[in-house]
C-alpha cells in the first residue's frame, strides 16, 4: 500500500492554492478540494466550513498527514477479526469496505480502498428534504440579489463522498490497482471468499523470475553449504579418508575445489494461468442513483478479488449498455457514466462474445463476466438474451448476475427470464445471479460475491 | 514530539508579555511542542489529546459523509488544546515571523479557554491528565474484560453527543443564594406552572408567600411553608413523591441518566461499565464547549493575531509575508463560511459599534439612516465590551445578536441559493438574499446542534426518548445501531419517539431521477421506534 504523498510539498502547496482558491485555502481530507482556477466545487464543498478548518491546516498550512488509512492496514488484521466476533456476541458488524475519493491537484483524484465505519449516533439529517434545495451558504462581494455567481455540472458536482465523484485522469488507473490488490487479499483472508478453481494451466503466459536455484560446482554466487559439505564427504569416503562414520575428523579430510558447491542465479519460467473479466453494466436511464452504486461497488470488489486471485495478472473489460453496448476504456468511466435511454441486456453480451471470438481469448484465458442490472430489460422473455448467454457458458467459467432491483417484492424481467430458461439449474458452476436490492449493504454484497463466485 | 527549542521558547515568552499588556489573560506555563507527519498520524485520530483512551474506531478510517461534525465535536487539526498547562503543536519550517503571528493566534486561544464561561467546568483540571488516567482504567478494564470493554465504548459513544452540555453549565454558573431545595424548585418550576397553571398574580403572591416565610422563620422557613401548601393543594405532597421517584421527564443528560438508573449496569458484575460511560461522558463534555464556539473563538484569536502582531517591534520587515498569510486565513470567502474571517469582522464591528456607543437603547431607537450612520458617543468603551463577548458568549449568542444589517452591508454578505438549470444541466448558485435576518438564519442553521431529546422512564422498565423535533429529522440510518447500544446498557427495551416525512409513495414511484418531483409541503409524522431483544420495529403515531 502506498502512502498517499501530496504532490508538492506543503509550503507550496499553501501558496498556490492561496492564489487559486482566493482565501478558501485548506481542504480537508475528505473534500475534494484542490481544484484549478476557480473552482467551485472546492469551494462549495466548504460549505459546512465553520467546523472543518484547524488552526494546524489553516494557519501553519500543514497539510493533512493523508496516511491514516496506511496507519489502520496495519491493524486490519485484527480488525476484522474482532469484527468477526461482533455476530458471534450478537451485534452487527461495522467494519465497512469503503471506496473513498482522495483529491489531487487538477481532476487527478483517486480512489483508494480501506477499512472505514462510522459511529451512529441520534444526529439531525441536514440532507435536504427539497428538491435542488440545500447549497445554501454563505457568501461576500458584488452582485444584485438573484444574480448567478457560479455553476457546476449536475453530474459530478457532488463528488467526494462515495460514487459519481471519482475523477479520471492519468495515474489514476495504476494506484487503483495497488490498492485493488491490497483489498483482494483481504476479501480473500478474511471475508473468506472462494479460491477460485482455474482451468488449468495455461501456456499463454510466461512470466521469467530469477532465483538462485541452479547449482554449479566451483564457482558461483553463493556457496551452498550443506551441499558442499555433503560433496566433501562424498569424496572422503571414496578417498577411503573415513571409515568410522562416527569418528570423523574433519581435519584429515580432503577438499577437492570440485567440491564446492555453488547457487547461481537463472532465470526461471513460470507459467500462470489468467483471467479476463468483463464487467458489464446497465447504464440505461432506470440506474441512476442507488442501482448504479451497488453494482459498481460490488464491481470493485469482484475486481480487486480476482487481482488478488491471479496475482495481477487480470485484465478486465469494461462495456456499458442501454439499447446498445459500448467498450469503454477504465474503471472510471464505466463508473461515471449514465446516459437516458431504455434497457436491452442481450447487446451486452453479444458484445461479449463478439470481443471473445475477434482475440480468440477463449483458449488463452480464465473468462468472467460479471453483469450489474436493475432488471429491467425491453427484450421482456430473454429472447435476444439466452442464446448469447448460451454462447459465453461454452467458455466461460462463470458468468455472475447482479440485480439491483429497484423493489423487491416482484421479480424483474431479466430474473423472470434467466429462471425461466433453466440455465442456472443447468449450469450451476457457469451460471450464477443474485438479486441484491437497491439497498444493500457492502456485508451483502460480499455475501453475492460469495454466491457468484463460490 | 520534541519541545521547541530555546529560542523560539524566548520569542514564545515575549509574545506572552505583549499579549499581557495588552489584556489578555492566561496561566503562566504553556506547552509548545513540533509535530512530524508521524506524529500528526497518532494524534488527528484522538484529536490531538495525546493522552486520550484507546479505541479500534481511532485507528479506522472514519466515513465522513453524513454530519462529520455532528458525531465528532472537534477538529482533528486543532493547534491548542485546553490542557492545564495549555499545550500547542508547530511545524518545526516556520520562519520566526510566523511563529510570532501564531504564538499570538494560540496566546488568544489559551485566553479564550481560560475565560470564556462556556469552558467554565474544564477550568479546575487538567485533561491531559485526566485523560492518562482514564486510558489506562481502560486498558485494565479491557485486560480483565476484552472486547466486551469496546462494545461498552462504543455503545456509549453513541449517546455521547447528549450529555446535557447546558444542564452542567447552568449547575456550575448557579449563585449559591439562589440555589432552592428540589421540593421548591418543583412548586415553583412545574407545579405552578405546568400542573396548576396559576394565573401570574396568583404566582407572585405565592413567592412572596415564600419570602415572608423565610423572614419570619428563618431556618424552618421551607417547612411552614408546605405545610401551608398543603392545606391548599392535598395532591402536592403525593406528586412530588412520584417527581422524586424519577415518574417525570427530563431534558438533555441521556449517558447520565443511564448511568444512574439502568438496572443493567446496577448489577454487581456490570459495575465496571459504569466507569467507562463516566470517562466516555467527560470526554465528550470536554469537547462540548470547543465545538459551541468555533467561529467566536477562532474570530478572538485572529482579531488578537492581527492587532498584535502589527504593533510587535520585532517583526520589523515581514509586514508583507504576514500580509499574505493573513490574508489567507482572513479573507471573506465568495462563497462559503470561514470562521476566522467572520469571527474577526464581527468583533472589529462590535468594539466599533461599542466605541461609538451604539450599543445603546438610545442609538436603537434613531429611525433616521444618516443619523444612524453618524451617531458617536465617544465612549471608548470598545476593548472593555469585547473582553466581556469573549468572556459571556456563545457561538449561537454571538451571530443571534451581533449580526445586523450594518455588518452584512459594511461586508457585502449574501446568502446564496442554488437552483437547476434544466437547458445547460447546471447547479447554478445565486445571490439569494443581502438580508441579516436571512444571512444570520442561515449561520445558525449550520452551527453544531444535536437533537434534543427528553427522557421518561416510567413505564415499566422501558426507556421513552421523546425527540422534540426542531425541524429537521434524525439521520435514520444511525437510528438502529444507536438504538441497540441503549437497549445494552440500560438492559430493556427502548423506544424512541420522532418525527418522519412520510412519502406519498405515488409520487415516489415516478420519480426515475429525471423529472424532478413537484414541490410540496414536507408532511411530518410521530412514529416511534421499539428496540426490543435487538429488534427494531417501528409503528406510527
Amino acid at each position: 500500500m502506498q502512502k498517499d504523498t501530496p504532490v508538492q510539498n506543503e509550503n507550496e502547496i499553501s501558496a498556490r492554492q492561496a492564489e487559486e482558491n482566493s482565501g478558501l485555502v485548506h481542504s480537508l481530507p475528505e473534500e475534494r478540494g484542490a481544484g484549478d482556477g476557480l473552482s467551485l466545487t472546492s469551494v462549495l464543498s466548504n460549505m459546512r466550513a465553520i467546523y472543518g478548518s484547524g488552526d494546524l491546516v489553516f494557519l501553519q498550512g500543514t497539510s493533512d498527514s493523508g496516511g491514516t488509512y496506511v496507519h489502520s492496514l496495519r491493524a486490519i488484521d485484527e480488525l476484522l477479526e474482532r469484527d468477526k466476533l461482533r455476530e458471534k456476541d450478537g451485534f452487527p458488524r461495522k467494519i465497512r469496505v469503503g471506496r473513498l475519493v482522495k483529491p489531487g491537484r487538477g481532476d487527478k483524484g483517486k480512489i483508494i480502498l480501506v477499512p472505514t465505519t462510522v459511529e451512529e449516533k441520534f444526529i439531525h439529517d441536514v440532507r435536504s428534504t427539497e428538491p435542488g434545495g440545500g447549497g445554501q451558504s454563505g457568501g461576500t462581494g458584488e452582485g444584485k440579489e438573484g444574480e448567478v455567481i457560479g455553476e457546476e455540472p449536475v453530474n459530478g458536482g457532488e463528488g467526494g463522498s462515495g460514487a459519481g465523484g471519482a475523477g479520471q485522469g492519468e495515474g489514476g488507473e495504476h494506484e487503483m490497482e495497488s490498492s485493488a490488490y491490497d483489498l483482494g487479499k483481504v476479501l480473500g483472508e478474511k471475508f473468506e471468499l472462494p479460491n477460485l478453481k482455474s482451468k488449468g494451466k495455461k501456456r499463454s503466459l510466461t512470466r521469467y523470475t530469477y532465483d538462485l536455484t541452479d547449482r554449479h560446482k566451483g564457482r558461483g554466487q553463493l556457496l551452498d553449504k550443506k551441499a558442499t559439505l555433503r560433496k566433501i564427504i562424498e569424496t572422503n569416503i571414496s578417498l577411503e579418508k573415513i571409515l568410522d562414520p562416527e569418528d570423523i575428523d574433519p581435519a584429515n579430510l580432503l577438499v577437492s575445489p570440485q567440491d564446492q558447491v555453488y547457487r547461481i542465479l537463472s532465470k526461471e519460467k513460470d507459467y500462470e494461468s489468467q483471467a479476463m473479466v468483463f464487467f458489464l453494466r446497465d447504464y440505461s436511464g432506470s440506474m441512476m442513483g442507488r442501482p448504479t452504486d451497488v453494482v459498481v461497488t460490488q464491481h470493485v470488489l469482484i475486481y480487486s478479488w480476482l487481482l488478488f486471485q491471479y496475482e495481477k495478472q487480470v485484465e478486465t473489460r469494461f462495456i456499458l449498455h442501454d439499447t446498445a453496448a459500448k467498450e469503454v476504456p477504465d474503471f472510471y468511466t464505466y463508473y461515471n457514466q449514465s446516459v437516458a435511454g431504455g434497457t436491452k441486456v442481450g447487446s451486452a453480451y453479444r458484445l461479449v462474445n463478439e470481443i471473445v471470438e475477434a482475440g480468440n481469448l477463449a483458449r488463452d484465458y480464465n473468462i468472467y463476466v460479471f453483469h450489474g442490472t436493475d432488471g429491467d430489460d425491453w427484450d421482456n422473455d430473454g429472447r435476444e438474451t439466452i442464446p448469447e448467454i448460451n454462447k459465453i457458458l461454452t467458455f466461460a467459467n462463470r458468468i455472475g448476475i447482479t440485480i439491483a432491483g429497484r423493489t423487491t417484492d416482484q421479480s424483474t424481467s431479466v430474473e423472470r427470464y434467466i429462471l425461466n430458461s433453466r440455465l442456472l439449474d443447468e449450469f450451476p458452476k457457469g451460471i450464477r445471479m443474485d438479486s441484491v436490492g437497491e439497498n444493500a449493504t457492502e456485508v451483502r454484497l460480499i455475501e453475492g460475491i460469495k454466491m457468484l463466485l463460490s | 514530539m520534541e519541545l521547541i527549542d530555546q529560542h523560539t521558547k524566548k520569542i514564545m515568552e515575549g509574545c506572552k508579555e505583549r499579549a499581557r499588556d495588552a489584556g489578555l489573560r492566561f496561566q503562566d506555563e504553556s506547552l509548545e511542542y513540533i509535530v512530524t507527519n508521524q506524529d500528526l498520524l497518532e494524534l488527528t485520530p484522538k484529536y490531538m489529546i495525546p493522552t486520550l483512551y484507546d479505541y479500534w474506531v481511532h485507528d479506522v478510517e472514519v466515513l465522513k459523509e453524513k454530519g462529520r461534525y455532528e458525531l465528532y465535536p472537534s477538529n482533528p487539526y486543532e493547534t491548542v488544546i485546553n490542557t492545564r498547562p495549555a499545550i500547542s503543536f508547530y511545524n518545526d519550517n516556520n520562519p520566526d515571523w510566523l511563529n510570532v503571528m501564531i504564538f499570538y493566534h494560540v496566546l488568544a486561544h489559551i485566553d479564550f479557554f481560560q475565560n470564556n464561561m462556556c469552558f467554565k467546568h474544564t477550568w479546575d483540571e487538567d485533561f491531559a491528565g485526566q485523560a492518562l488516567s482514564d486510558k489506562s482504567t481502560i486498558a485494565m478494564l479491557r485486560s480483565e474484560r476484552g472486547r466486551w470493554v469496546d462494545y461498552v465504548i462504543e455503545f456509549s459513544r453513541g449517546v455521547d453527543n447528549l450529555v446535557g452540555f447546558h444542564g452542567e453549565l447552568s449547575t456550575i454558573n448557579q449563585p449559591i443564594e439562589i440555589k432552592a431545595s428540589g421540593k421548591i424548585d418543583f412548586y415553583f418550576d412545574i407545579f405552578l406552572q405546568s400542573i396548576r397553571r396559576v394565573s401570574i398574580t396568583e404566582y407572585l403572591k405565592e413567592i412572596d408567600r415564600y419570602n415572608e416565610a423565610v423572614r419570619h422563620f428563618g431556618s424552618i422557613a421551607e417547612n411552614a411553608f408546605f405545610s401551608d401548601v398543603a392545606k391548599k393543594y392535598p395532591e402536592f405532597e403525593a406528586l412530588f413523591g412520584r417527581h422524586k421517584s424519577g415518574g417525570h421527564k427530563r431534558s438533555g443528560d441521556l449517558l447520565q441518566f443511564i448511568r444512574d438508573n439502568s438496572s443493567f449496569l446496577g448489577k454487581e458484575e456490570n459495575r465496571w461499565m459504569k466507569s467507562i460511560l463516566q470517562i466516555v461522558r467527560k470526554t465528550s463534555l470536554f469537547f462540548q464547549p470547543q465545538i459551541r464556539t468555533k467561529i467566536l473563538n477562532e474570530g478572538w484569536a485572529s482579531y488578537w493575531h492581527e492587532k498584535l502582531f502589527l504593533k510587535d517591534d520585532r517583526i520589523d520587515g515581514n509586514e508583507v509575508p504576514f500580509a499574505r498569510v493573513n490574508a489567507m486565513v482572513t479573507a471573506l470567502p465568495r462563497i462559503g463560511i470561514n470562521p476566522y474571517a467572520l469571527g474577526m469582522r464581527l468583533f472589529d464591528h462590535i468594539e466599533e459599534m461599542a466605541d461609538k456607543g451604539k450599543i445603546s437603547t438610545e442609538f436603537q431607537r434613531i429611525q433616521n439612516e444618516q443619523k444612524r450612520r453618524n451617531f458617536d458617543g465617544k465612549t471608548g468603551l470598545g476593548t472593555d465590551y469585547v473582553f466581556k463577548i469573549r468572556e459571556d458568549f456563545d457561538d449561537f449568542l454571538f451571530i443571534k445578536t451581533f449580526i445586523d444589517q450594518d455588518f452584512v452591508d459594511k461586508h457585502k454578505l449574501f446568502v446564496t441559493g442554488r437552483r437547476l438549470n434544466p437547458q445547460r444541466m447546471t447547479w447554478e448558485y445565486y445571490i439569494k438574499s443581502r438580508d441579516a435576518g436571512e444571512y444570520r438564519q442561515m449561520l445558525l442553521d449550520s452551527l453544531y446542534h444535536p437533537p434534543f431529546i427528553e427522557i421518561d422512564a416510567t413505564k415499566d422498565g422501558c426507556l421513552y426518548l421523546d425527540h422534540q423535533f426542531e425541524g429537521k429529522p434524525l439521520v435514520n440510518e444511525f437510528i438502529q445501531n444507536t438504538m441497540l447500544g441503549i437497549e445494552y446498557l440500560w438492559g430493556g427495551p427502548v423506544k424512541l419517539e420522532t418525527s418522519e416525512l412520510i412519502e406519498d409513495p405515488q409520487e415516489s414511484m415516478q420519480d426515475n431521477g429525471y423529472t424532478l418531483p413537484p414541490e410540496r409541503e414536507p408532511s411530518w409524522h410521530r412514529v416511534v421506534y421499539t428496540m426490543k431483544d435487538r429488534q427494531l420495529s417501528k409503528a406510527f403515531l
